[in-house]
């Protein structure tokens, strides 16, 4: 299944040539635009470099307290048998309440089993497709003040596990 | 809630640490993590420098304004019973644009005013629970639908996923972006189908 990693690798410069080309065609100032585009999005990681910071230390530290490996231990053969690697599992748990926790743990997988074997695939594809479950609910819930949510979490949820199922099979599919 | 989570993980390392005699290794840790968030963050902002430059052109020539008023067939669909001038729906296709782009700056804020024009909608069509700001409100269908449809993700092109795969060495970070849409397909078409589902159900009883 090679042919889906070279799809991809076309994805990106199809999508810059589409932007530009269309931008230069409708008379923007594409060069100027982007500088300012860029700017911005430099801005962003700035703001973000003390959240990562927080986290990977966070995270690195209970790496090296061997804690992830008595957890991995604990439930590696439960859930390799349905192809989730155990030192997926504080990710799927933490990815539920919030996502710069999760890209801690994210960049942990990368990092001890890199990015391209089964477990980095399978954490790049499912961080991908789901977002946070309880984080976004408890935000957006707040701004309509409402507090029965009736079946928003089920759904919620179930699309989490869809997408979960989802990449593991695709994950599978690529190695 | 992140203070939660981070102090649980802090505290969990140094007891766990001490207990099993790694005090040396955490020490070691958390000096080597700190300084590997930077050279992290030095991949981050190229991508993300990239990609929000793009972003800023598509918005300009118009590329964003189209692709939000070409989902409103979409909308209708998902939101049947939300009136076609009523503010809520530009708020929703906003949102639901820049989740589809991986703008995560822009998403919130639509998202939030998304949420209090719905809210706003529920006053209007007479829901007492809406109409003083006392007492526990229940959420819309609308409210729910779309808090589902948000939370099964709609990122096209997971920008952050391959500026970190990239920085951990990855042969080919781009390659996950095929089955990252094949894998969000999956969990929105999931979130649509039970969404429909609750609605129908929601208006017979």
């Amino acid at each position: 299944m090679k042919a889906l990693g070279n799809l991809s690798s076309i994805v990106i410069p199809l999508l810059i040539f589409f932007i530009v080309g269309y931008g230069y065609v409708s008379k923007v100032k594409v060069y100027e635009t982007f500088l300012k585009g860029a700017r911005d999005g430099l801005k962003i990681v700035v703001d973000i470099v003390p959240t990562l910071i927080g986290l990977l230390v966070a995270v690195g530290m209970l790496r090296a307290s061997g804690f992830f490996d008595m957890l991995g231990g604990f439930l590696g053969p439960v859930t390799e048998a349905v192809g989730l690697p155990a030192q997926l599992m504080p990710l799927l748990v933490v990815k539920l309440f919030s996502s710069s926790a999760a890209t801690g743990l994210v960049l942990d997988i990368f990092r001890t089993s890199g990015p391209d074997s089964y477990a980095g695939l399978l954490t790049s594809i499912l961080m991908s497709c789901t977002e946070t479950v309880f984080y976004t609910m408890s935000v957006y819930f707040l701004a309509a003040k409402v507090t029965k949510t009736r079946y928003t979490l089920t759904g919620a949820l179930l699309a989490t596990a869809a997408g979960t199922v989802a990449s593991v099979i695709l994950a599978r599919m690529m190695v | 809630m992140l203070n939660a989570i981070w102090a649980v993980m802090i505290l969990t390392a140094v007891l766990y640490g001490a207990f099993t005699g790694h005090l040396g290794d955490v020490t070691n840790a958390c000096l080597d993590s700190a300084g590997e968030a930077i050279s992290l963050c030095m991949t981050m902002a190229g991508v993300v420098a990239l990609w929000m430059g793009l972003m800023e052109i598509a918005s300009k020539a118009g590329l964003i304004g189209k692709l939000t008023r070409g989902i409103s067939p979409f909308l209708s669909f998902m939101f049947p019973r939300i009136p076609k001038n009523h503010p809520a729906r530009e708020y929703i296709a906003t949102n639901i644009i820049a989740n589809v782009l991986g703008l995560g700056w822009a998403c919130t804020p639509a998202g939030l005013k998304a949420m209090e024009a719905l809210a706003r909608l529920e006053a209007e069509r007479g829901n007492p629970e809406y109409l003083s700001d006392a007492g526990s409100r229940r959420a819309g269908s609308e409210m729910c639908t779309f808090l589902i449809l948000n939370i099964s993700s709609l990122q096209l092109i997971p920008v952050n996923m391959i500026a970190y795969r990239s920085q951990y060495g990855s042969s080919d970070p781009t390659s996950i972006i095929v089955p990252a849409i094949v894998a969000t397909l999956i969990s929105t078409l999931t979130a649509i189908v039970y969404c429909k589902g609750k609605d129908r159900g929601g208006v017979r009883s």
